[in-house]
């Protein structure tokens, strides 16, 4: 069994607060938001416990180095944020907009290289046959003749999250009830018996391994009555507290997909009105999703979803991206636009089923981690930011009252909350929608209809695998297209000229090389620079971490190097995968894409705290 | 023991890497989408306040102060990172902090906030700031600063100060030709425009930033805004400087090659 090495023992510093906090998104936005407004509502406010004849001490720490720095596509009904901001107005927060135009478009395979079934492939024709006659029918692409009603966002907004928390933040801190620290992440819950203390930073002024050198700084210890988790679907504390305190029976994140996405600046004479919504399918492979958002100014969001139940071990989001703006349907709009930002994250997929225990001694979990996620209506920003809210609520009425923060009083009053709220109504009802997609795609986006459709009554249930057990050798998830001797010819060829055995079979299967302008087709290098402007400053830890190298060296389908966002993993000399931690985005990928499992429920790849990543605030 | 107070003037400037975009706006040029950008403080300021923490905790009694010129809204998004850094006390003032921005008016506005400083005894001041600003290189804000202060004793270019337990000071400042020129000075008050000093960047406290962040949202919320007019001021011509950005992946290249085509690449311009 793999343990991770024991902590040697540091004289650390800490610090008492009330609330401690880890990751600042959408959804601890909502928590805070709530809970500030609460306490400047509240004639007799209450006191610090930690720091007597205080006011309430809370504190949040974001790994991130500015809160503006998170990544999502975001439309969203904005319910929650709205019930937080009666008196929202999107044109006080660059790139927000009302949705005014939203399509559901089926995407055809324009250049015949998508992984299609005979099935798809002959309905492709069929379309194609018909298309004359077929309304709808545009630029290689079907406009289904109405939304869905559970995917229906014509009453939301597209945001930027990075400049949504931006907002958010700045409000925040104008409160003075709160404070929020960027670039502070933090590495792993405090345990004290049955009960979260706190949490404990990272060590700083350490080399790639860990170990203390000049200017060392042993990450803190801030113990405080409650914790509170929201530190996304990759986040080290959630995890922990999985691994702790074990799920929910039935319950398991299995589920993922990698968002990755480009913010451009449209070129001159497209006259798409902001608020414009193309929610799309089919294309570049039928498992992959996309989406396109016109944002004020001529800005838009393009990007895709590659989930877990894309079997390909070769799987690329950042080609896939490309060849995605490439279709004819979205290239009409983006030809001559300019990539302005860029970056990627995970999603956990798997909405109620990965539901953790939301709240124990000293300790709740709120947004994307504990399962707030709509895998029906494809949402998850209004979920977490509502989690946040209902938790502060609950937060504040045990304040009010005096009850300390055990799981039995954080369960009435936050988990009961959250049991009678509409993300748990809404939960339930795409819990079971995406299983379909577990046997295909077809199957799967007919148990999603059944699911809207009949408000969850009925959807195609499967077993779902973890990840690992799904990614297949490149020799068997290509057979009867490349022979063994093909794959192994271009995976040494791959070794020898360091080119990514992805790209190389991508070209082998048909895909067009990308025609780069410079602008916004770019390589991925590129991509991290002029988009992500990525950055990790140095005396931190690698937070990705191949626990086992030997094991390593006889993975066939290092699965970890093709689907890594940032180019950040790549052939190390050893056979072991190397790791650049000033490449890193931190979307995680990696952490669910390993195919190697070490021990029950445990792959080959540590994700840990890291700092540095994304510095662009447009995501 | 001698104190100082350490006055620090620094604001900020886009996040590295960040794409710049010159536009006409309604007062003059400006950077497109300006206040989406990210920002940082100014890397030149950012060293003197490095220094300044430092000088302070070797002279017990000394003080810290950060005058920051620049949008309220970003001052204090970057003050969420920079308060973790070092101790100081926020003096903060409402105004434009871009490139394209009078230094004079600029300096003028700076000084009269340090001024106004309450117990600001300029026997003691040490005037700190970046010899230049990332934004804009004209080096030019510190000294016309120390000038409406009435301070002569003005170094530019500083990487390192030296004090004497009488509060003399020996003064590291850059010269031509990759050379230092060492300078003695009797005594407070002086300025020192700083280049990169020697100093790491501290790493993030957070009973620093608990510290600082009792005074830091209080100057917010009291920043004055600055009438920065730029009257007197026009622009002919702004531009980036010309760079085209070609990736090429080239696998076991000599250094001598790689040297060979960046000086190359570097004539042409």
């Amino acid at each position: 069994m793999h343990r991770e090495p024991k902590e040697p023992v540091i004289d650390r510093q800490s610090l008492e607060v009330d609330i401690a906090c880890g990751g600042f998104g959408p959804a601890m936005g909502g928590f805070l938001t709530t809970l500030s407004k609460k306490l400047a509502e509240c004639e007799t406010p209450p006191e610090s416990k930690a720091m007597p004849g205080m006011p309430l001490q809370v504190i949040c720490y974001e790994r991130a180095d500015d809160v503006g720095f998170g990544v999502s596509g975001v439309v969203t009904r904005a319910r929650g944020i709205r019930n937080s901001f009666p008196d929202f107005d999107a044109s006080q927060i660059p790139m927000a907009t009302p949705v005014v135009n939203e399509k559901v478009l089926y995407l055809l395979d324009p250049i015949g290289a998508s992984r299609r079934s005979a099935t798809l492939r002959l309905g492709d024709k069929l379309l194609r046959s018909l298309k004359n006659v077929i309304p709808g029918f545009d630029h290689d692409a079907l406009e289904l003749p109405y939304t869905p009603e559970f995917l229906k966002k014509h009453d939301g907004f597209i945001l930027s999250i990075g400049q949504f928390n931006q907002w958010v933040g700045n409000q925040l801190l104008n409160s003075g009830n709160v404070q929020i620290w960027p670039g502070m992440p933090v590495k792993k819950a405090l345990f004290e018996k049955n009960r979260v203390a706190g949490i404990r930073l990272v060590d700083q002024g350490v080399d790639k391994q860990g170990n203390p050198e000049a200017g060392f700084m042993a990450g803190m210890d801030i113990k405080a009555a409650l914790t509170v988790v929201g530190d996304g679907p990759v986040g080290p504390v959630g995890r922990e507290l999985d691994e702790v305190f074990g799920m929910p029976s039935g319950h398991h994140v299995r589920d993922w997909a990698v968002g990755m996405k480009a913010v451009v600046s449209l070129p001159e004479g497209v006259d798409l009105p902001a608020g414009t919504v193309f929610h799309m399918m089919g294309y570049p492979e039928p498992e992959i999703f996309g989406f396109f958002y016109v944002h004020p100014d001529r800005m838009a969001s393009v990007g895709i979803f590659v989930p877990s139940w894309f079997d390909s071990p070769v799987r690329t989001a950042y080609r896939y991206l490309q060849h995605f703006m490439l279709h004819p349907y979205l290239w009409r709009y983006l030809d001559g636009a300019t990539l302005l930002s860029w970056g990627a994250k995970s999603l956990q997929e798997s909405g109620k089923q990965g539901e953790p225990y939301l709240a124990g001694n000293g300790y709740a979990r709120i947004g994307e981690g504990s399962g707030s996620t709509n895998v029906l209506t494809g949402s998850g920003v209004d979920e977490a930011w509502t989690t946040g809210t209902l938790l502060a609520d609950g937060v504040f009425e045990l304040l009010r009252t005096g009850k300390p923060f055990t799981r039995e009083n954080l369960e009435a009053a936050y988990v009961e909350r959250r049991r009678r709220s509409w993300v748990e109504k809404e939960g339930r009802v795409a819990e079971h929608a995406r299983d379909g997609f577990q046997r295909g795609f077809i199957q799967g986006l007919i148990g999603m209809g059944l699911a809207g459709l009949t408000g969850g009554r009925i959807s195609l249930h499967a077993n779902i695998k973890e990840p690992h057990e799904r990614i297949q050798e490149p020799e068997d998830y290509f057979r009867g297209k490349f022979s063994h001797e093909e794959i192994e010819a271009i995976r040494k060829r791959c070794l020898a000229t360091n080119q990514s055995l992805h790209d190389a079979l991508m070209d082998a299967c048909g895909w067009p090389a990308i025609p780069f302008d410079g602008k916004l087709l770019i390589t991925h290098q590129d991509a991290l620079l002029v988009g992500g402007k990525v950055q990790a400053a140095a005396g931190y830890a690698d937070h990705v971490v191949f626990l086992q190298p030997e094991v390593c060296r006889f993975c066939g389908s290092k699965t970890c190097i093709e689907i890594c966002s940032g180019q950040a993993i790549t052939q190390g000399d050893s056979g072991t995968p190397a790791f650049d931690r000033e490449k890193c985005v931190h979307c995680g990928a990696c952490l669910w894409n390993c195919s190697q499992e070490i021990e029950k429920g445990k792959t080959n790849i540590a994700f840990r705290a890291g700092a540095g990543g994304l510095h662009s605030a447009q995501n | 023991m001698n104190s100082f107070q350490i006055v620090v003037c620094g604001s900020i400037v886009p996040d590295p890497l960040q794409t710049l975009e010159p536009v006409a706006g309604p007062t003059g040029p400006a950077l497109k989408n300006e206040m989406m950008l990210p920002a940082v403080l100014d890397p030149w300021a950012a060293h003197s306040l490095y220094e300044a923490a430092n000088l302070a905790k070797q002279f017990p009694g000394s003080k810290v102060y950060l005058v920051s010129l620049g949008p309220k809204a970003k001052l204090q998004q970057v003050m969420m990172t920079v308060g973790q850094k070092v101790p100081f006390e926020l003096v903060a003032i409402d105004g434009p902090a871009s490139g394209f921005t009078d230094s004079e008016e600029v300096a003028g506005a700076l000084a009269a906030a340090i001024e106004a400083l309450p117990g600001i005894d300029k026997t003691k001041l040490l005037l700190f700031g970046g010899w230049e600003s990332a934004s804009r290189g004209a080096g030019s804000t510190m000294q016309i600063v120390g000038e409406l202060l009435g301070i002569t004793d003005q170094f530019q270019g500083v990487d390192r100060i030296t004090v004497r337990p009488d509060g003399s000071f020996e003064v590291l400042e850059r010269i031509e030709g990759g050379k230092h020129q060492v300078s003695e000075c009797k005594s407070a008050p002086a300025v020192l425009g700083w280049a990169t000093g020697y100093l790491g960047e501290p790493r993030n406290d957070p009973q620093v930033g608990m510290m600082n962040m009792r005074g830091i949202m209080p100057s917010l919320q009291k920043a004055k805004p600055a009438q920065i007019a730029n009257d007197g001021l026009s622009f002919l011509k702004v531009e980036l400087p010309k760079q085209q950005r070609t990736t090429r992946i080239v696998k076991d290249a000599s250094a001598d090659e790689i040297a060979q085509e960046i000086a190359e690449w570097i004539a042409k311009d």
